[in-house]
């Protein structure tokens, strides 16, 4: 049995369903929530090289790169909002997350 | 079954591992570590998908700096983890069973329609712009492609990195209100009548009868 473009790509979309059931389980805690959206990018990108590999063509890769980066903006900002967060509320239950509330 | 496609199995199964225990764990600090173990157990997938490039800037900035980031935040905040697993275990069946769900519907959907097997060889030797024949590195080639017709979004990306550090940094920096530390230069800076203020008074009254003690002259503030 040889490696089909299929494999890679299941193995993208059970990465991806993990993640969203990370979301699911841990709508409280906030890390793990930026933790499942990290593991969603990941199985995108998973996607991007497999289909860059069997279909040869190169610009899927470059579009992987331009992912890491907004992906590594994000988790800087998101995590610099975390810090902020639990500075002002001391906890980083989502629930308490409602100061905005209109 | 070759190598490669035991290579596949193994990584595969310890990264959807650590995918599992990122999101089940109890302690975060935990889930960063198994989210490390998955980025790099990806990083070897993409090394058999011969994507060498991004593999290696898998491990270097997401295990190298992302995630020791993510380290350094879960290790200094202290987290009451009680509070935020309340109702975990009470959705966990229906998560599992929309999870199941999505991974099956897509494992039936992807396997009937790319059943692609043969990837398209990749040249051993190209041509490279001298007119030589070099051989074939995928580092160039993406190389060769960020830097001519991605130039402009390459730039963007740049800009996007310096906002997002702009901004981590503007977000978090403070100062504090409830520090005593001193401002040496102020210090270095100050004269005698910063500290003491000599005040004639004028006499609100008529000065009482000479047999009293006399009324103070100055007043130090």
């Amino acid at each position: 049995m040889t490696l089909t473009l299929a494999h890679f790509l299941t193995l993208g979309a059970i990465l991806f369903a993990l993640a969203v059931v990370g979301i699911f389980l841990n709508r409280k805690n906030l890390i793990v929530l930026l933790m499942a959206i990290e593991l969603m990018l990941l199985a995108v990108n998973m996607n991007f090289v497999a289909f860059s590999h069997y279909l040869g063509d190169m610009h899927g890769q470059v579009f992987v790169f331009f992912i890491m980066t907004v992906a590594a903006a994000e988790a800087a900002i998101g995590l610099a909002i975390l810090v902020l967060l639990f500075r002002n509320k001391s906890s980083i239950n989502v629930d308490e997350l409602n100061s905005l509330k209109g | 079954m070759d190598v490669q496609t035991g290579f596949f199995y193994l990584f595969s199964i310890v990264l959807l591992f650590a995918a599992f225990r990122v999101v089940t764990s109890r302690n975060p600090v935990h889930a960063v570590l198994f989210l490390m173990l998955a980025f790099s157990q990806a990083s070897g997938i993409w090394l058999l998908l011969k994507a060498e490039f991004l593999a290696i800037v898998l491990v270097l900035v997401y295990l190298g700096a992302v995630m020791v980031l993510f380290l350094f935040v879960v290790m200094m905040l202290d987290i009451n983890i009680d509070g935020l697993r309340q109702g975990f275990w009470k959705h966990f069946p229906i998560a599992l069973a929309v999870g199941a769900l999505i991974s099956l519907e897509m494992a039936v959907v992807l396997f009937g329609g790319f059943r692609e097997s043969r990837a398209p060889v990749i040249p051993e030797t190209v041509l490279s712009a001298a007119g030589e024949m070099v051989q074939y590195s995928n580092t160039k080639a993406l190389g060769t492609l960020l830097y001519t017709e991605y130039l402009y979004p390459l730039e963007i990306a740049a800009v996007i990195l310096l906002v997002a550090m702009i901004a981590a940094i503007a977000l978090t920096l403070r100062s504090r209100k409830d520090s005593k530390a001193i401002n040496p230069a102020l210090q270095v800076r100050v004269r005698a009548s910063d500290r003491l203020t000599m005040v004639s008074l004028a006499p609100t009254r008529e000065a009482p009868a000479p047999a009293e003690a006399p009324a103070d002259e100055e007043t130090t503030k």
